[in-house]
């Protein structure tokens, strides 16, 4: 123990460079070894997949807005067309956009800040998860332009193994992108600790260090059985090895074991790091020192353990035996309460608060409105009886928007609109941004909520044709998709402005007091100049609101008592 | 619009015996979920407004956490989902839990279609059962993966292949005309979306004489007249058009005089002309077709089509031929001739499995395929 007495500095570097600056030419971003322009480049590429996946969804949504077949007068090539659009969006969306969303793009910007480090544990690894991404999703591009997949993105045998659209090249290109996901698994596990800073215990750390941590353990145990799984239905396929096919003697539920002892925890890939979020965010825009730290971090973890104990509740009507059933419907059911503790912390952080309605409080209010939906749905799924009737119907669909696009998309929005300024250096405008979450809040309730009544009164999922009594639920459903796909419009012009015209901003817009805040916006190349001591991560009351500069300043008179000893052993003042 | 029978706002019609102890189950977590959605808002609303920013107002101090209140907000939940759990399951028991003297039904599915075969062997199409009596279900599948749900029954069950899957449920409502959606909830391919049948609940002595009548159309119907029944009824044209226009397979409106012509031409670049001969007669392949698709695939169509080896009989067989004939005014006078053979009184169709023991031999024998 070296407990040392601490006065926060801010050591904003004095030369004007900074890291969109440092260095000219395409080769210098292609080539870089900086983890924050890598995370712009996976921005690019991530956001270029979610603007794919969400055509393909308003696609579908208009398919859908009549009963029969809508695009189409050939009834069978309209339905083929309907089954590609979701397949397509489905895989999409989860492949290219939601797993790797969060952790590729804010993890990779904002953890090696966190951490007040140069860059992540592997800086050379970083950049070959990237280029192995872009290796994964020019497969899905081949998919597209070749005959494009009908499977759903479930890949269910002996469908995806009898089908004619181009189930090989897609599967490839989903081993190829587990492969990114494993390697920035690893690069943070390495970093978190190897590199958090001295005074960084493990229970000094960020909540979004602890969020990304649990989220790199399920990434790096979980995904290879991905890849085991699709190597070998790519074997069935190619070379009619029996593994899953009844006819050459294998079992096709089998193959839903394997692919959800993946795609469950693969869940919590796409959820935990938005609950990291949204805890810096809840904590930074209430002005308070978050609520329940251990119980947060702890749950984080919790969650990912957890995670790999529940993937038979993909299999409730499959024919898996009863006793099965019940014991993944029980363990399902335990997974709920981590969730529950969170939740209750971040209202318990607004408590006495002072409660500051910028953007990305809007967006963690919404995730916190939507996560509610989304969990307390998951209820109806978790009990067996009630999931006979709603498993396969819209029911599920509803409530898997909910936690996977109402929550995880909400919570990157929220976490998109924090860092703006530290990214880019420019501020946005507050008025249409805000504007822009209202609008995107109500046209996904709009969208969604109708989804659940389509699937209680029993509208099956997957259908290009339904039966006339569901119309008014899905008819409602695309109205709201537009409303959702203005709103998401209207985010795109308001960043796009804000990179144009935006006001500089300053290092510290927000009065967050992790270790980012502590450099210049957007940072130099090196990050800091010096190694920065890192003390309680939720202190805010080291910063104070400077309304004439338009920023938070650190007080003059605080300080506080640090251990210099914690933090990643190796890692000095320097 | 199912107007006669009372939807509720979130759940449809209850219709077996279980629907409404599943309905309970989903009411009670409703409140459960109602009671903290309320919690989360409220609390939420009134925090924002209550301690919204201000000018010159700071944030209160406040505890950074408190060891009591966060073991309450997990320990009310563990005991709440707890119960959750035991209340679904008892549930599921239920729906799992067939009576011992329920009436067996195999339910067979394929691309894009249901067979639901009878104890004496007849297949249908959509499900016809009796009220108030326990059915179980024998569930297999001819190709991928198919789902049988029935809304209104609370009823889902994986049809998989390679696999026996049970269901049951005992109908509680008579619906004879409109009757029940059946749909298939595991996606399947191109016509997911309309692999969509019927279920019919009957009086129990309706029943009886709806099956007796159904499986015994010889000298009811015509070759023709069950032919046309038999191409609706048994999902045929989910694929195969009436009108020459091209669907998933080709059309059957000419088919008999392609056939006889030997016009038909296969991925391997044959013709039929070229495999005719006394011995293996247009009938033959027709036969064929019906019942081993693999045998040969038609130029410009993927292989789709499943067996019906075991499903349509050698009568159906000819019903259908005649039936194709009829579609061609050239062959429709030879269409008004066939008659098939009669069976005794007494007797089972020729598919019948022995006893209608449809969990010890449930695809039934094989009936003589076409011989090669």
């Amino acid at each position: 123990m070296s407990i040392a007495y601490i006065r926060p500095e801010l050591p904003i570097s004095a030369s004007k460079d900074n890291y969109l600056t440092h260095a000219r030419g395409v080769l210098s971003w292609l080539l870089t070894l900086d983890h924050k322009r890598i995370a712009i480049m996976y921005m690019v590429g991530i956001l270029s997949s979610f603007l794919l996946g969400g055509v393909f969804a308003l696609l579908l949504r208009t398919e859908l807005i009549t009963p029969g077949p809508t695009f189409m007068s050939d009834p069978v090539a309209n339905r083929n067309f309907y089954n590609q659009m979701f397949t397509l969006h489905g895989a999409v969306m989860t492949f290219l956009f939601i797993i790797p969303g969060i952790p590729a793009i804010i993890g990779n910007f904002v953890l090696p800040l966190m951490l007040g480090a140069k860059d992540v544990a592997f800086p050379r690894l970083n950049l070959a998860s990237l280029y192995l991404w872009l290796f994964g999703a020019v497969f899905f591009v081949i998919v597209l332009f070749t005959g494009g997949l009908d499977t759903g993105w479930t890949f269910y045998t002996p469908y995806s193994t009898e089908t004619v659209t181009r189930v090989i090249p897609a599967t490839f290109g989903a081993f190829i992108l587990g492969f990114s996901s494993i390697l920035t698994g690893v690069n943070f596990v390495a970093s978190i600790h190897m590199l958090r800073p001295p005074g960084m215990s493990w229970f000094r750390m960020p909540l979004l260090l602890w969020a990304l941590y649990g989220t790199a353990i399920i990434q790096i145990l979980a995904t290879p059985v991905l890849a085991i799984t699709l190597l070998l239905l790519i074997a069935e396929r190619a070379l009619g090895v029996g593994i899953f096919d009844p006819k050459l003697g294998g079992d096709p539920v089998l193959y839903q074991h394997f692919f959800w002892f993946y795609s469950h925890p693969a869940v919590y890939i796409m959820i935990l790091p938005a609950m990291g979020v949204i805890s810096e965010v809840i904590s930074v825009f209430s002005r308070k020192h978050i609520f329940g730290y251990s119980f947060i971090a702890g749950s984080s973890i919790a969650i990912a353990m957890l995670s790999f104990l529940v993937w038979g509740h993909h299999m409730f009507v499959s024919g898996q035996s009863n006793l099965a059933s019940a014991i993944f419907s029980l363990l399902t059911f335990s997974v709920s309460i981590p969730s529950a503790i969170k939740v209750f912390n971040w209202l318990a952080t607004m408590y006495k608060g002072s409660i500051w309605l910028q953007t990305p409080m809007l967006y963690a209010l919404g995730f916190i409105l939507l996560f509610g939906i989304g969990g307390l749905t998951g209820l109806f799924l978790g009990a067996l009886a009630t999931d006979v009737h709603f498993h396969d119907t819209y029911f599920i669909v509803a409530h898997f928007h909910y936690v996977m696009m109402g929550s995880t998309l909400f919570a990157f929005l929220a976490g998109i609109h924090y860092w703006w300024p530290k990214m880019f250096g420019r501020m946005y405008d507050e008025f249409w941004s805000k504007a822009a979450a209202v609008i995107v809040f109500f046209g996904f309730n709009f969208t969604f909520m109708p989804q659940f009544v389509a699937g209680s009164q029993g509208m099956p999922r997957r259908y290009a044709e339904y039966m006339p009594q569901y119309t008014i639920y899905n008819q409602i459903s695309t109205v709201g998709s537009y409303i959702l796909a203005v709103g998401l419009v209207l985010v795109a012009v308001v960043w796009v402005h804000s990179l144009l015209r935006g006001r500089k901003a300053p290092a510290n817009p927000w009065g967050g007091n992790t270790l980012e805040w502590y450099t210049a916006s957007p940072p130099p190349h090196d990050n800091f100049e010096r190694t920065p001591i890192a003390g309680d991560p939720y202190r805010l009351d080291h910063w104070e609101y400077d309304a004439k500069s338009r920023q938070f300043v650190l007080r003059e008179d605080v300080g506080e008592a640090v251990d210099l000893s914690a933090g990643s052993p190796g890692r000095t003042l320097g | 619009m199912l107007a006669q029978f009372d939807n509720s706002f979130w759940m449809p019609t209850q219709a077996s015996s279980y629907a409404g102890r599943v309905d309970w189950v989903f009411y009670f977590i409703l409140t459960i979920a109602a009671f903290f959605f309320v919690l989360i808002t409220v609390l939420m609303v009134v925090f924002v407004v209550r301690y919204r920013r201000r000018e010159g107002q700071e944030p209160q101090r406040s505890a950074h956490h408190n060891m009591r209140l966060e073991l309450t907000w997990t320990i009310i939940p563990l005991i709440l989902v707890v119960f959750i759990f035991v209340v679904g399951f008892r549930g599921y028991m239920d729906i799992v839990t067939p009576p011992a003297n329920a009436y067996e039904i195999l339910v067979i599915g394929q691309k894009w279609s249901w067979a639901f075969q009878y104890p004496n062997g007849y297949v249908d199409a959509n499900l016809h059962v009796p009220v108030d009596r326990p059915i179980q279900l024998i569930l297999t599948s001819r190709d991928v993966i198919h789902s049988l749900y029935v809304p209104a029954f609370r009823l889902k069950k994986d049809v998989v292949p390679g696999r026996y899957n049970r269901a049951w449920f005992q109908a509680t409502q008579v619906n004879d005309t409109e009757g029940f959606d059946l749909f298939c909830a595991e996606y399947c391919g191109t016509s997911h979306s309309t692999m969509v049948a019927k279920v019919f609940v009957h009086e129990p002595t309706d029943f009886a004489r709806w099956l007796e009548e159904a499986s015994q159309w010889e000298g009811r119907m015509t070759p023709v007249q069950r032919g046309s029944q038999l191409v609706t009824q048994r999902g045929c044209t989910q694929c195969h058009s009436l009108d020459g226009s091209i669907n998933i397979g080709p059309s059957f409106k000419d088919v008999w005089d392609r056939t006889v012509q030997g016009k038909t031409t296969f991925r391997d670049g044959s013709t039929l002309a070229s495999l005719l001969k006394p011995d293996y007669t247009p009938e033959q392949y027709i036969a064929e077709s019906i019942y081993r698709p693999d045998a040969r695939h038609v130029a410009g169509f993927s292989p789709a089509m499943p067996s019906y080896l075991g499903q349509i009989s050698e009568n159906d067989v000819t019903a259908l031929i005649a039936y194709f004939k009829s579609l061609d005014p050239k062959y429709k006078a030879e269409a008004e001739a066939a008659t098939v053979a009669q069976p005794a009184a007494e007797t089972q169709p020729a598919v019948s499995p022995a006893g209608g023991a449809a969990d010890t031999q449930p695809a039934g024998p094989e009936p003589a395929g076409p011989e090669s």
